[in-house]
């Protein structure tokens, strides 16, 4: 049998884990991170956002990607669920629906990665059209 | 729901919303006395009476207000299921406790599930609230204090994805 895990190992593991992060601060500002919101009501629990966030959390730091991955409340789209919302730096957020774990690697392979758009994007054409108004434009 | 441990992810988000800072989560698994329980405690800013009253019921209370809609009704309809009852005591400005009793023998009692997995993301999510974990599983007995992470770590955030994967695993290693 293992050794059942304490806070005790919890300590020797710091060290490790203070260089790790010492080493990532050196590399980029924090306003280089990629935000994740994963919409966690009871719409999205039930339809599998748990095994979505825990995958992205695992993922993200398993292919070094700077990213901070947190829950949000129900966004409104709850025929969609899971969804999430990513945030790349300096740009608007993308609304993701009827996010698996694959759609999930796809997001973090092409969007995340290289910027390309992915299937599942929720629209939120309503911003369009007013800045469209007021622009005078179409 | 498949996992009453979904179920507390749930419901803990009702008392994140509240803005509780401190937030309890009790299991309490005895065979001998065939009960199973979840408790969870809040120091948020709590309900008046005639809310809950309300909360209860999926059509009064889902599009008054965000703060409930069909998560507490969820959990009381599969607590009564299972033989057992939900009670929510609340005060305004104080905090609620929210009590799930079930049958632990009964058929149609849910198993708890990933409970783990379900505290490290509540952790992760909520760096800043004081998460209390006490698992009760007959004469075993678990507790976990993110206050007590946090002075571990010394300065290292509690939502790093290593510390929250130590998290998951302490947890499980514990329950088994």
């Amino acid at each position: 049998m293992t050794k059942i895990k304490s806070l005790a190992d919890l300590k020797k593991m710091k060290d490790n884990l203070q260089s790790k992060i010492a080493l990532r601060e050196k590399s980029d500002s924090p306003e280089g991170r990629v935000i994740i919101k994963v919409a966690m009501a009871t719409c999205g629990i039930a339809s599998g956002s748990k095994e979505v966030m825990e995958y992205l959390v695992d993922e993200l730091d398993k292919r070094n990607i700077d990213a901070i991955v947190t829950q949000t409340g129900c966004m409104g789209y709850c025929y969609a669920e899971p969804t999430i919302e990513v945030a790349l730096p300096g740009q608007e957020p993308v609304v993701y629906g009827y996010v698996d774990t694959k759609r999930a690697d796809e997001i973090i392979e092409k969007y995340i990665r290289n910027q390309e758009l992915v299937e599942g994007i929720i629209p939120m054409n309503y911003q369009t059209i007013e800045k469209d108004k007021e622009g005078g434009k179409a | 729901m498949k996992e009453l441990a979904l179920h507390i992810l749930d419901i803990a988000q009702n008392s994140i919303t509240a803005g509780a800072e401190n937030i309890g989560i009790n299991v309490e698994e005895d065979e001998g006395n065939n009960v199973f329980r979840i408790t969870v405690i809040d120091d948020g800013c709590g309900m008046s009476e005639e809310m809950v009253q309300r909360v209860t019921d999926p059509y009064v209370t889902s599009r008054t207000t965000r703060r409930v809609g069909m998560g507490i009704p969820l959990l009381m309809h599969s607590a009564e299921q299972a033989g057992g009852f939900l009670k929510i005591e609340s005060k305004k400005g104080k905090g609620t406790t929210l009590e799930a009793t079930f049958e632990h023998n009964h058929i149609d009692r849910p198993e708890l599930g990933d409970i783990a997995g379900v505290m490290s993301i509540l952790i992760g999510s909520n760096p800043d609230i004081r998460f209390q974990y006490q698992h009760k599983k007959n004469e075993q007995d678990f507790s976990l204090d993110t206050n007590d992470v946090i002075d571990t770590l010394e300065g290292i955030p509690i939502n790093e994805p290593e510390v929250l994967k130590f998290i998951r695993e302490m947890i499980n290693d514990h329950i088994k």
